[in-house]
């Protein structure tokens, strides 16, 4: 299939990107590293008039230390997440799930900008980001400004971007101090996650002094499991804490029935992996 | 249209091209690299992958004005100038890890990338690896084998350089012949002059 004609431009500064995106109107688009747009141009569910390609702003590429976090510029592909000492050290959630995202060749062109602005619920990023409280830095006709991930994601395929506005950085608080772990089930190679979770946990002595937990593909959007967090919070660390607690890993959410799972199989199978998820997390040993 | 200049198979091309325009069918309709194939047509099967820029990308999935400026290395320019075999080739070969070879260009390439930043994968690396590009009939068993086989060519031939650097202080080591014609780095095949559309 050969997408639809659309106009293309590739600026070379964030300004000048903001501009052709204001000037291109609502049906203009951002081209990040196009591993989701381009098939759905293909298919022609998406029929932009306008790509602005933002492969040419080297200033929204990287990952730098900024204290207590790390700013990733949102056109850091995801291999360059996964050759990153900083990411590797402060954010190994994020490099973990990183790694199971597609394939080799799409993670050679997928960007962390493109996946979360997708906001597909499905995507093993966005879970990763609410998970982590992760603050997106937007930019528009009316400068930079700041966005939680709590707010970000509004529903399927549709973050709190506004017209003109385009993803530019991440900044994802570091995890030192926190044990962290994604468990994702999915059938075949390269398949979308039938279920995500991602999970940090801080231990102190004997319990688990906190924990934060985002899943994958159990609701229109990437959702946080608060039971389960709260469950958790203060809870001695051990295995049957945790299984309790992960009991009520599909409290509140509304999972999809497609092709691949029923909502019922999800919602246990949230149960099953928030579990695996915590344990690997918390270093919890069977008692 | 949009002016785009890359580099195929060691040969600069300048081009006019409509923006929606995807890399494979640059690479097949105008530049005529018909070694590189559609498979699935929905970036799944990873039978278009070519090297851009030195990472494997699946060429479907790509449009051709995202790859200006870049390095582009088909199946068609992984073999030595003198028509030897590139080691990944040579092991697909030995190994019989094809049957009706239409998978072969993009497994090769996606081997020969994840060989680049993994030379010494275990089975499960390779699988992971290799993830990306499906075969429909011969199975995977000898692709695997064939990975195996020529990332320990590919050690060999890394080696084989300061090894025989050596050679004048130990008088009498015999050296023994590269078990397979080595070329880790892709020569481009020689320059053909494209038609004039």
């Amino acid at each position: 299939m050969i997408p639809a004609a659309f106009e293309y431009t590739k600026p070379s500064t964030v300004d000048e990107a903001v501009r052709a995106l204001a000037e291109g109107g609502e049906d203009a688009r951002v081209l990040a590293g196009g591993q989701s747009l381009i098939p759905m141009l293909r298919l022609r569910m998406a029929a932009p008039t306008l790509l602005v390609d933002l492969g040419g702003l080297g200033e929204l590429r990287g990952v730098r230390d900024d204290g207590d976090a790390l700013v990733i510029g949102a056109m850091t592909r995801y291999a360059d997440l996964l050759r990153d000492p900083l990411v590797r050290d402060h954010a190994p959630l994020l490099a973990q799930a990183t790694a199971t995202v597609a394939d080799r060749q799409v993670r050679h062109l997928g960007t962390i900008g493109g996946s979360l602005a997708e906001a597909d619920p499905a995507g093993d990023l966005p879970s990763v980001a609410v998970a982590l409280d992760v603050s997106f830095e937007v930019v528009g006709p009316g400068g930079w400004r700041t966005i939680s991930a709590a707010d970000f994601f509004v529903d399927f395929l549709t973050t709190a971007l506004g017209d003109g506005e385009m993803l530019g950085a991440l900044r994802v608080p570091k995890q030192d101090g926190w044990g962290t772990h994604y468990e994702k089930f999915s059938r075949v190679a390269q398949a979308w996650s039938i279920v995500g979770v991602a999970v940090a946990v801080r231990r102190e002595n004997g319990t688990i002094a906190e924990a934060r937990v985002g899943l994958t593909s159990m609701g229109n959007r990437p959702l946080r499991a608060r039971a389960v967090e709260e469950a958790l919070a203060g809870a001695p660390a051990t295995a049957e804490a945790v299984s309790s607690a992960a009991a009520r890993a599909a409290e509140g959410a509304d999972p999809p029935t497609d092709v691949w799972a029923s909502a019922e199989y999800r919602s246990h199978l949230a149960t099953v992996l928030t579990r695996r998820a915590v344990v690997a997390a918390g270093g919890i040993h069977a008692s | 249209m949009t002016r785009i200049s890359i580099t195929v198979d060691g040969v600069r091309y300048d081009d006019d091209v409509e923006a929606r325009t995807l890399l494979v069918h640059h690479l097949r309709d105008r530049l005529g690299k018909v070694g590189t194939v559609v498979g699935c047509d929905t970036s799944n099967c990873g039978a278009c992958t070519v090297l851009m820029a030195g990472d494997a990308v699946k060429s479907c999935n790509v449009l051709a004005v995202q790859a200006d400026g870049t390095e582009i290395i088909t199946i068609e320019g992984l073999a030595g100038g003198d028509g030897s075999l590139h080691p990944v080739q040579q092991a697909f070969h030995d190994r019989h890890a094809l049957q009706c070879g239409f998978c072969t260009p993009g497994m090769i390439l996606a081997a020969v990338d994840l060989l680049a930043e993994n030379p010494d994968p275990s089975d499960a690396e390779i699988r992971e690896g290799i993830e990306g590009n499906l075969c429909r009939c011969t199975g995977y068993q000898n692709i695997v084998r064939a990975v195996r086989d020529a990332a320990s060519a590919l050690r060999g031939a890394q080696v084989a350089e300061p090894a025989s650097a050596v050679d004048g202080q130990m008088p009498g080591t015999p050296q023994a012949p590269p078990a397979v014609p080595s070329e880790p780095e892709s020569v481009p095949v020689e320059a053909v002059p494209r038609p004039v559309p």
